[in-house]
Parts: structure tokens; sequence; C-alpha cells
């Protein structure tokens, strides 16, 4: 049986090989896109990534999301997205993309005086 | 009285034999999907079973109390009143999408009529199982038309199991005497309708309405399945009553 792992970092789908998985163990499987699933938790609150699944199509996926994700009232909203349509930063890159925000305090809103007055923040 | 037992025995049937897929799904995420239908049937067959007791220890008769185990555990076949299509067997996934589909379509019509039942506890249940047989009439109905109008494998896979399965619907419309609330004429029509549209769509053919279709199962005359099914469910409140974990 031939096996065979590739290891991406998460979210990072090799674009060539569109729409499969990262891992191949049966064929049938790997003909089913990978999906990735979003769920808002209640009203107001954004959609977070809660992993993903296999499915023929988006109308299976949200459904095996539903029930993948959702059995113990974790959501009532569903979003899905085939993984290969996520395009993600690459990890090789990642020193010169997010060290440099490192020495930058200031960018962070921390140096005003707040007046008493303003509460909740 | 007996119109729940009904109920209760058709889907706790139905439901251990869903439960025979778990762990054996073709895919990950749609043995989790029948697992959780299967734990919704046994949700529905628990409700009726509670009432079933209740109303059988109110009318005092009984020398022992009953349960909803004991009436799921120590009931012998003849007494079980499941519609046949429930214990036939599991087949291949198309077999048992199609089963489920089927019963789903006759379900989702039946608990839209009971939840206006002169009887409240049942008007409750009712409303409760509508939203779970919504969402399992529309997950089958999908699966119906994704077999049907797939592969040639998977056409013909379906269309083996419409054969099989196909005289085993009649019974759902056949009246026993414990179902005189229940306009099962307005149903079949709403059935065959949807039956009709979906298999259409499926690109399967609709097979005779007419036919001549199997029935007993809500006398308690069962196929040679049912016994099997007991059997293995039964076993150890048998062999060990009152057996706890």
């Amino acid at each position: 049986m031939s096996f065979k792992i590739n290891k991406y970092f998460y979210g990072d789908i090799p674009e060539e090989k569109a729409g499969s998985s990262n891992y191949e163990t049966k064929p049938d499987v790997a003909n089913w896109p990978l999906w990735e699933v979003f769920i808002r938790s209640k009203q107001g609150l954004d959609h977070k990534h809660a992993g993903s699944l296999h499915a023929a199509d988006a109308t299976m996926a949200i459904e095996n999301a539903r029930d993948v994700y959702t059995r113990r009232q974790e959501g009532i909203s569903i979003w899905v997205v085939e993984s290969k349509q996520i395009h993600a930063s690459n990890p090789d890159e990642a020193e010169s993309f997010f060290d440099p925000a490192e020495d930058k305090v200031y960018r962070h809103p921390t140096f005003y005086n707040l007046p008493d007055a303003v509460k909740h923040m | 009285m007996n119109y729940v037992l009904f109920m209760a025995d058709t889907n706790l049937i139905l439901a251990q034999r869903n439960a025979e897929w778990c762990g054996h799904g073709p895919v990950l995420e749609q043995d989790i999907a029948i697992t959780n239908i299967t734990l919704d049937l046994l949700g529905q067959a628990r409700n009726f079973y509670q009432y079933a007791a209740s109303l059988i220890n109110q009318s005092a008769r009984q020398p022992i109390e009953a349960t909803e185990d004991s009436l799921a555990n120590l009931r012998t076949e003849r007494e079980f009143k499941n519609l046949l299509l429930c214990e036939l067997p599991n087949g291949d996934w198309a077999q048992s999408i199609l089963k489920l589909f089927f019963f789903s379509a006759y379900t989702q019509l039946l608990y839209t009529q009971l939840q206006h039942s002169k009887y409240d506890r049942i008007a409750a249940i009712a409303q409760k199982s509508l939203k779970e047989t919504n969402y399992l009439l529309r997950w089958s109905s999908e699966w119906v038309i994704r077999l049907g109008d797939g592969t040639e494998e998977s056409n013909q896979r379906i269309k083996n199991a419409l054969t099989y399965l196909w005289p085993f619907t009649g019974e759902m419309f056949v009246a026993a005497d414990f179902e005189d609330e229940i306009d099962l004429k307005g149903i079949k029509d709403k059935w065959q309708q949807k039956i009709h549209a979906v298999l259409s769509e499926a690109t399967l053919a609709v097979p005779d309405m007419q036919m001549l279709m199997q029935s007993g199962g809500k006398q308690g005359i069962h196929t040679e399945h049912l016994g099997y099914i007991l059997a293995e469910m039964q076993y150890l409140q048998r062999t060990y009553p009152g057996a706890e974990w």
C-alpha cells in the first residue's frame, strides 16, 4: 500500500494538488476535497476556525461540519471553505514577515493616559 | 398505548440497526453523521417508552412495574410492533440510506400531524422529534440524489436497494387498529409526492405504488431478521437481569 505523508504547517495546503489532503491512505477519500470549518459560537461573536474535514461538495461539508463540530452545542452558524481556496503565508519567510514588529512597541495604544471618566477600556 | 409502543419499537429497532454502522461508516464524517442520527432515533424511542411505561403502570393490572428498559429489553419478538422496514438488514450504504429516506419522509409527515395530537405528551414528543426528523430527511434525501445521480456503481447500488426495500414501504400506510387517530391517507399522498420528487432528481424510476406490499410488523408478525436483532440487543439484560453500568 502506498502511504505518503507530507508535513505542512497549519493552513499551508499545496496548490499543485488542488483540493486534496496532504495525506493519502485511501484513494476514494483522497478524491473528496478538504474543507476548513468555521463556527460561530453565539450571536455577536465572529466565526472561529474549528478544524477541517472531507466532503464531496459544500452542502455535504456543512452537514458534516454540523455532525462533527457542533454535536455539543458549539455553534449557531457554520461557514465552510475549500482548503485550496485559502492562501497562506510561507513559514520560511516568517522571520522577515513577523519579526520586524517585535521592537515597535509604540504601535500598541498603551502610551495614552486614560481619563478616569472612561470606563471599560 | 399500543400506538406509543409501535412508535417506540419502530424507532428503537431502526436505531439498533443504524448503530451497526458505528465504526464502519464509509468515511469518518459519515460515520459520525449516522451515529448522531442513531442517537436521535434512540432518544425518540426512549421518550415513547417512558410514556408507554407510565401508561402501563397507571392501568395497575401489571404485577411488575414497567420501565423504559423492561419494555425494550424484556419483550419478545411477537410483542414488538415495529415496521418491517426498520428491521431489514443494513446491506450496503445505499440500502441503509434509502431505508432512512423512506422512513424519515414518513415520520416527518407523521410528527407534523402528531404535534396536534389530543394527547399532550405525544404532541410534545412529536414537536421535539420533528426537528431531528427534518434534518434526517434533508440528509438522506441528499444522499439518495447523490447516489442515484452519481457514478454507474452508486446508481446500480441504489437501484438494487430500491428493488429490495420498496415492497416494505406499503406497511407504513396500512392502518392497524391502534392507528385510528392518524390520517394515513393524507400522509400517504404527501409521502408519494416527496418520494417522487427526490427519486426523479436522483434519475431513478419510481416503482409501482400499487405493488403488493409486505405487512405484519404492527401486529407482531416479523421477518426472520428481528429475532437476531433482539437476541443481540437483549442478551445482556436477559443474562444478567438488572445489570447497570
